[in-house]
């Protein structure tokens, strides 16, 4: 286990005498497979970039003003962690040692875990798995990065709005491919397209396996508006533009792909978050590290709005604090699931396409709620 | 370059005849055009485009009466002589300029780097920087005092104006405000500031003498909700009784009577309502609309629009020469 600490704010300052230091602590995976040279430079649509700690020491950076202006300050400790039972001695520890809030990159089981075990509020900032929004939701557990839910809504949304509702869907062979599919037909369901064929494909070059692996075979045999491949990996989906038999679009995990950022991003000062994030981390700020990044603005909103403190009043404010994610309109947590509320963006990689909830999506109360899992849905039983 | 259609005699003989007709000419910058759209106030017609300096955004007047342009790429300001259309020099505005105000005595710019997270102070005639301050990231609108003695200046992350003594170059006082705060605008002959929060649908009111926030006038539009009304530009009528205010994405400009701090009109313009500019009359308001690509002219007295007007790509300013 490695420990770091950084200092943001007034701590030096005269007059933040009385002002408590809001202490947070991050707890990433040790050895992060997402984080493996060969595969960040693949740098699949949807995947990590780099240490979500570099987004929050951004945030952490650019909230100095505020925080000296309000004599407060914000430390955040950072820690990995190999295996589940690490990751939550890691939370135990830095709950002991003084932590106001915990923030998570980390696998959902292990998320889920350091939930379960510590008192304070936690911040997940790298799990996009729906069942921590729903069967698995905890009281004190937020979630800033979407849910896959919500981007599958947005897509869906988004072939609604261009009156593509046939779909080819493209499954892979993993776990998590098999329940993002899942998903993905839930959206499509709630959004009434009509999947007319459904086939897994897989990497393979072996002639026996070429039904599942050969692009032309996989497309061929129906009559389809788009194509919704899954694919965790990434490898066979960003194969699969322009060599499917009908010329038509790729959605999903390539082609158009729903996500919480993308550094192209024009708008309501996205491109300043981006320049900020990519001048200090050497790197384009991804999905990722824009939720890490509110991460880091939630801090700040919680330091700067109470400076004194307690541990208690900041847990106590959470789930109520607004921010400002350069997405256009102010960001907000679910009350039932502990979700930020948030515009997506769909992206082919080169630029930002449109953006979801799409034009005309209405919804009683919060369009942004047309994204994920909605209230009445009560999938999350705990209480908050 | 200046385009100019030749202007036949009936048209200004047309222009001439009414006396409720507008004259003089409206200057309209656009982010991806690199270029001023000139619109004729008598026909409310464009009538050329001048090239500028790369993604020009704030636009203003100087007091010698030559349009000075902040361009974000070019890092540099454009001087630009409204009677032959030309650019006069560039004047070098460091990092990212984008909103900016100059001195009463006209020789000194106040800008904001929205990179560099600084307050600039240029010298107009040397194109020198003579001073920078340190702000709150992104720093966006600039407001100098009638006096030149006090500058403020907003920062969109910390949701704070900033008050900076000109003479020392230091900054003295912090004011939260509300989220995203944009522009600025004198009210009550200097001893309130009006301070728009793109991202708490309101407007702070400021007290200068006390620097804090003196009341909050929140905006409400009858089918919009509040995350979709988003004000940034604001303009006050010069009896300090009226406010303007562009409400952003809810596409509809704000009346205000200043002293009740009580809205009187809503008027539909085009999408996401950018900044707002009074002819000298003030019976005419031009919006211009940021995602709509057009400015909206509306009748002051009538509170209604009488006619949008396409211009350039995201166009972000507008300066009014009668």
């Amino acid at each position: 286990m490695r420990l770091r600490l950084l200092a943001f704010g007034a701590c030096l300052a005269a007059g933040a005498a009385q002002a408590a230091a809001l202490n947070a602590t991050l707890i990433s995976p040790q050895g992060d497979t997402r984080l493996e040279r060969s595969r960040v430079e693949r740098a699949y649509l949807g995947h990590a970039g780099g240490p979500a700690a570099e987004a929050v020491q951004v945030a952490l950076e650019e909230g100095r003003f505020e925080l000296d202006a309000a004599g407060s300050s914000v430390t955040l400790g950072t820690v990995e962690a190999g295996t589940l039972e690490a990751a939550r001695a890691a939370a135990l520890n830095a709950e002991k040692a003084g932590a106001a809030v915990l923030l998570t990159d980390l696998p959902a089981a292990w998320t889920l875990a350091i939930a379960d075990a510590v008192k304070l509020p936690v911040l997940n900032v790298g799990a996009a798995e729906d069942s921590l929004r729903q069967q698995d939701c905890r009281p004190r557990l937020f979630h800033l990065l979407p849910s896959e839910r919500m981007r599958a809504d947005a897509l869906a949304q988004t072939l609604v709005s261009r009156k593509w509702s046939k779909l080819l869907l493209l499954t892979g062979p993993s776990a998590a491919d098999q329940q993002r599919a899942a998903t993905a037909q839930a959206s499509m369901k709630r959004y009434g397209l009509q999947v007319v064929a459904s086939k897994a494909f897989k990497l393979s070059a072996d002639p026996r396996e070429r039904e599942l692996a050969n692009p032309l075979l996989l497309t061929a045999g129906a009559q389809y508006d788009a194509v919704w491949v899954v694919d965790s990996d990434g490898e066979f989906a960003r194969s699969l533009p322009y060599r499917t038999v009908l010329p038509r679009p790729v959605v999903g995990d390539a082609g158009l792909v729903a996500l919480a950022w993308h550094a192209q991003f024009e708008r309501y000062g996205a491109p300043q978050v981006s320049r900020r994030f990519a001048k200090a981390a050497k790197r384009p700020m991804t999905a990722q590290d824009w939720a890490a990044w509110v991460g880091g603005k939630l801090l700040v909103a919680l330091a700067t709005a109470l400076p004194k403190g307690p541990a208690s009043a900041w847990a106590q404010a959470l789930p109520k604090t607004t921010v400002d994610g350069s997405k256009g309109t102010t960001l907000s947590l679910r009350a039932w699931d502990g979700q930020l509320r948030q515009p997506l963006l769909l992206t082919d990689g080169q630029g930002v396409i449109s953006q979801a909830p799409v034009d005309g999506v209405l919804h009683p109360s919060n369009v942004l709620d047309t994204l994920g899992v909605d209230a009445p849905e009560k999938l999350c039983k705990s209480a908050r | 370059m200046m385009r100019l259609h030749r202007l036949a005699a009936w048209a200004l003989s047309a222009a001439c005849c009414s006396a409720a007709l507008a004259q003089g000419t409206a200057y309209v910058s656009s982010e991806k055009d690199d270029a001023l759209t000139v619109i004729d106030l008598g026909t409310l017609a464009v009538k050329g485009t001048i090239a500028t300096c790369k993604r020009g955004r704030h636009l203003q007047l100087t007091p010698d009466r030559k349009l000075l342009l902040a361009c974000t790429d070019s890092n540099a300001a454009d001087l630009i002589d409204p009677a032959s259309g030309k650019s006069l020099r560039r004047i070098p505005m460091g990092d990212e300029p984008e909103a900016f105000d100059i001195s009463p005595d006209g020789k000194t710019i106040y800008v904001s780097n929205e990179d560099e997270a600084e307050t600039s102070f240029i010298d107009m005639a040397s194109g020198k920087k003579l001073k920078s301050v340190k702000v709150g990231a992104e720093p966006e609108g600039v407001k100098i005092s009638a006096d030149g003695k006090t500058l403020y200046v907003t920062s969109e992350v910390a949701g704070l104006v900033h008050v900076i003594d000109t003479a020392s170059a230091k900054l003295v006082k912090n004011i939260k405000v509300g989220k995203r705060p944009r522009r600025m605008a004198f009210a009550a002959d200097g001893k309130e500031l009006w301070v728009t929060n793109e991202l708490d649908a309101s407007v702070s009111v400021v007290s200068t003498a006390e620097q804090r926030v003196l009341a909050t006038l929140k905006f409400e539009v009858k089918g919009a909700r509040a995350e979709d009304i988003t004000p940034v530009g604001i303009q006050i009528s010069r009896d300090g009784k009226r406010a303007f205010v562009a409400l952003g994405r809810a596409n509809h400009v704000a009346f205000v009577d200043v002293a009740a701090r009580k809205v009187t009109n809503l008027v539909l313009v085009g999408k996401r309502a950018w900044n707002v500019t009074l002819d000298k009359a003030e019976a005419r308001l031009y919006v211009v609309n940021g995602l709509s690509d057009d400015i909206t002219v509306v009748d002051v007295a009538g509170a209604k629009a009488i006619k949008s007007i396409p211009v350039g790509r995201v166009p972000y300013g507008l300066v009014v020469i009668e």
